[in-house]
């Protein structure tokens, strides 16, 4: 068990998406889509990875490229050591992990098929897979919408006669029935309203936790991501800008894009409102062509010349032991992030960035003064 | 009547809206129903309960069924109810109406009831087997051209672009002239030209669906290409497939009444609601016997109308997004 969790379950090596872009009179290709630029992380197993950032960052695209919905231009997934696209290419290998790695989908009401009952849409995977035989598949079925919330009642019934909270009950039923490992959740909680929100967030950790599955997390709602996530990836135009434990990202966040993120979360109190948030300016650039050096540079407050011609890349910002237990952090995290008082007992863990503020980047910068400010505790006050 | 009807009506609706609630309740709790199994088979009408309910409304495609039905029945017992052999010289040349012949005799004294029976059998047969054919083609066509894309996408939509250009009455004269005239070579004939139209929507549809969550799930699940294409996309196109076919039965009747006109359809001994029109090219035959040509011209109207009342109807009621 301890060496399994030493390997990575999902390991990402310098992922590439890159979506041609047709015109011309003669159909050519006449530039690329850069979704995705030249990402890394990895997930342990039984950990949830949170991707967060604005739209057409390229969260969802990590996503379908890890299920196997689409093939990375370059780059390399590896499941549990192995090379995805090399087990793909071996039918035999890709039978046995295809379930494996499964996904939950943003909209619940175009993820089941409308003209196919319940039963139906939980029970062919499962048989075509033998997951479960014919005489036991109802069983099975029952067991797994019981997972979900569901009673036996709803696998007589069409899509169509269910709520958005009760189809991504069954859209999360359907990833589980195949005994995945890993389930991609894309923004699975987006299209659905609050209260719901909270109930199949709830329902995804308790699932997790039940049967250790390991998920990547994407959404933008940071709420959300950072409830059921362990670690949060920050994404920004295709790369990863910041990396690192949950909380840490919310306590301490480094890159001026996420501490912009985080002041965009709206606060439910007028006087708070009245300090003033520094909301960032601008739309997110274009990725097909993105701004030289750090992507970031033409909406970042801090930008000095130098962000304009260097790209920066992911660097370890410091690490400090905890003395308290991480887990009992976890839920809390957003409140903490008021009452910690900085600086003195603050956690540190071990925490990634980008070094695209570039005066943090390097130690001999010393120019930025938001990541300065930021590390001293000063900026949070 | 017409109350008792509606109090049905609503005490249904009350009833399932009922039902409902008391689920959503249970699903909220987790509360598993002692008596699920049961509930399971009463709690909504199926789908093909629905699509009837709602084709009903349509009162214009309810009668229409009905005309279709009574002359499909007719058709089929063509053997049984003629009341002569159709091809049996059986009274006077020309004869009008009478007792004996109900709807007259032709130029040649065969009886133009039992003809237009045998003829009506002739003229559905083609159009059922030539919608057949052509549906069969359209779909596997665009299928695949919607489905895989790219280079398949494109020979075959620029083929269907072909086929859809020429013109084909030409095309079914030549082909006719070409092979012999008769019935299996215009079913044929008929069949090869009619597909490209239902290729184009098959494509459309499987473009869109391709595109959905649901076959995206089937693709992570795993799920092999087979079961994709026929048991997921396949039924999502059926509905407008279904409509788009009831024109295409009633085009190809009208071509095939054509081209028998023209004398290059079904031959003549054999009767088609067509080639019975044949005799009434000549211009006496127009004004001084009327019952050789305006039962099988009215025949026609009414069969493509109802087909066509038909075929509207069902695209409201196979809707699957329209609730009601």
């Amino acid at each position: 068990m301890l060496d399994e969790n030493k390997v990575p379950l999902i390991r990402v090596e310098d992922m590439k998406k890159y979506y041609p872009v047709k015109g011309g009179i003669i159909t050519h290709t006449t530039g690329h889509i850069k979704a995705v630029d030249g990402v890394s992380f990895s997930i342990m197993r039984g950990e949830t990875l949170g991707l967060v950032g604005e739209s057409g960052c390229g969260k969802s695209t990590i996503g379908r490229q890890l299920v196997g919905l689409e093939t990375p231009t370059e780059g390399r997934i590896y499941y549990n050591g192995c090379d995805l696209a090399q087990l793909r290419r071996n039918k035999k290998e890709m039978e046995r992990i295809r379930t494996k790695l499964q996904m939950v989908f943003q909209d619940p009401y175009s993820s089941l098929n409308p003209r196919k009952h319940i039963y139906e849409i939980l029970a062919q995977p499962m048989l075509y897979h033998h997951i479960s035989e014919k005489d036991t598949v109802e069983q099975d079925i029952i067991k797994i919408l019981d997972m979900v919330g569901l009673s036996r009642t709803v696998l007589g019934r069409y899509p169509h006669e269910f709520s958005g909270g009760q189809r991504q009950r069954i859209g999360i039923a359907k990833a589980l029935s195949l005994n995945p490992e890993f389930i991609v959740c894309d923004e699975p909680v987006s299209a659905l309203d609050v209260s719901i929100q909270a109930q199949i967030l709830n329902l995804l950790k308790d699932l997790q936790k039940e049967l250790g599955l390991t998920l990547l997390f994407v959404g933008h709602g940071l709420g959300a991501v950072n409830y059921v996530s362990d670690k949060i990836a920050v994404m920004y135009l295709g790369k990863i800008v910041e990396y690192g434990e949950a909380r840490e990202i919310f306590s301490h966040p480094q890159h001026p894009y996420t501490r912009a993120l985080l002041e965009a979360v709206p606060v439910p109190d007028p006087k708070e409102r009245a300090r003033g948030r520094k909301l960032l300016q601008g739309e997110i650039g274009n990725s097909a062509n993105p701004p030289e050096g750090c992507r970031f540079h033409p909406r970042c407050p801090y930008a000095v010349e130098r962000c304009k011609r260097k790209t920066p890349a992911l660097r370890e910002v410091a690490y400090k032991e905890h003395d308290v237990p991480y887990k009992e952090h976890k839920l809390y995290a957003a409140e903490e992030e008021q009452d910690i008082p900085y600086g003195k007992n603050a956690p540190q863990t071990a925490q990634i960035r980008a070094e695209e503020c570039l005066a943090a980047g390097n130690a001999h910068l010393a120019a930025c003064p938001v990541v300065l400010s930021c590390t001293e505790g000063a900026e949070h006050g | 009547m017409m109350s008792d009807n509606m109090d049905k009506k609503f005490r249904k609706h009350a009833n399932k809206f009922g039902k409902k609630t008391v689920m959503a309740v249970d699903v909220i709790s987790g509360y598993d129903a002692a008596n699920g199994a049961k509930q399971r088979d009463i709690s909504s009408e199926s789908y093909l309960q629905t699509v009837i309910r709602r084709f009903r409304r349509h009162h214009l495609a309810a009668v229409s069924l009905l005309v279709l039905g009574v002359i499909v029945l007719a058709a089929l017992l063509a053997p049984v109810i003629a009341p002569y052999d159709p091809n049996e010289i059986a009274g006077p040349f020309g004869g009008a109406p009478s007792k004996e012949f109900w709807l007259g005799t032709d130029q040649i004294g065969r009886d133009m009831l039992s003809r237009l029976l045998y003829a009506t059998r002739i003229s559905l047969l083609v159009g059922v087997m030539a919608t057949v054919i052509s549906t069969v083609i359209g779909v596997v066509l665009g299928l695949v051209a919607g489905y895989f894309g790219g280079v398949a996408d494109m020979v075959i939509m620029r083929f269907t672009d072909m086929v859809m250009s020429f013109p084909y009455i030409l095309l079914v004269l030549v082909a006719a002239a070409i092979f012999k005239p008769g019935l299996w070579n215009i079913i044929l004939i008929l069949g090869f030209v009619d597909w490209p139209g239902i290729a184009r929507l098959v494509r459309g549809n499987v473009l869109n669906l391709r595109e959905t969550n649901f076959i995206k799930g089937n693709i992570v699940a795993g799920m092999p290409l087979r079961h994709i294409l026929f048991s997921e996309i396949l039924p999502n196109t059926v509905a407008p497939i279904l409509v788009y076919a009831t024109s295409v039965l009633a085009l190809s009747i009208l071509d095939e009444a054509a081209l028998s006109f023209l004398g290059q359809g079904v031959q003549p001994p054999e009767a088609s609601l067509g080639n019975m029109l044949n005799g009434a090219q000549s211009l006496t035959v127009l004004t001084t016997q009327p019952w050789l040509w305006i039962p099988p011209g009215l025949l026609i109207v009414v069969i493509v109308m109802a087909i066509n009342f038909v075929g509207d109807a069902l695209r409201d009621a196979l809707d699957p997004n329209s609730g009601r």
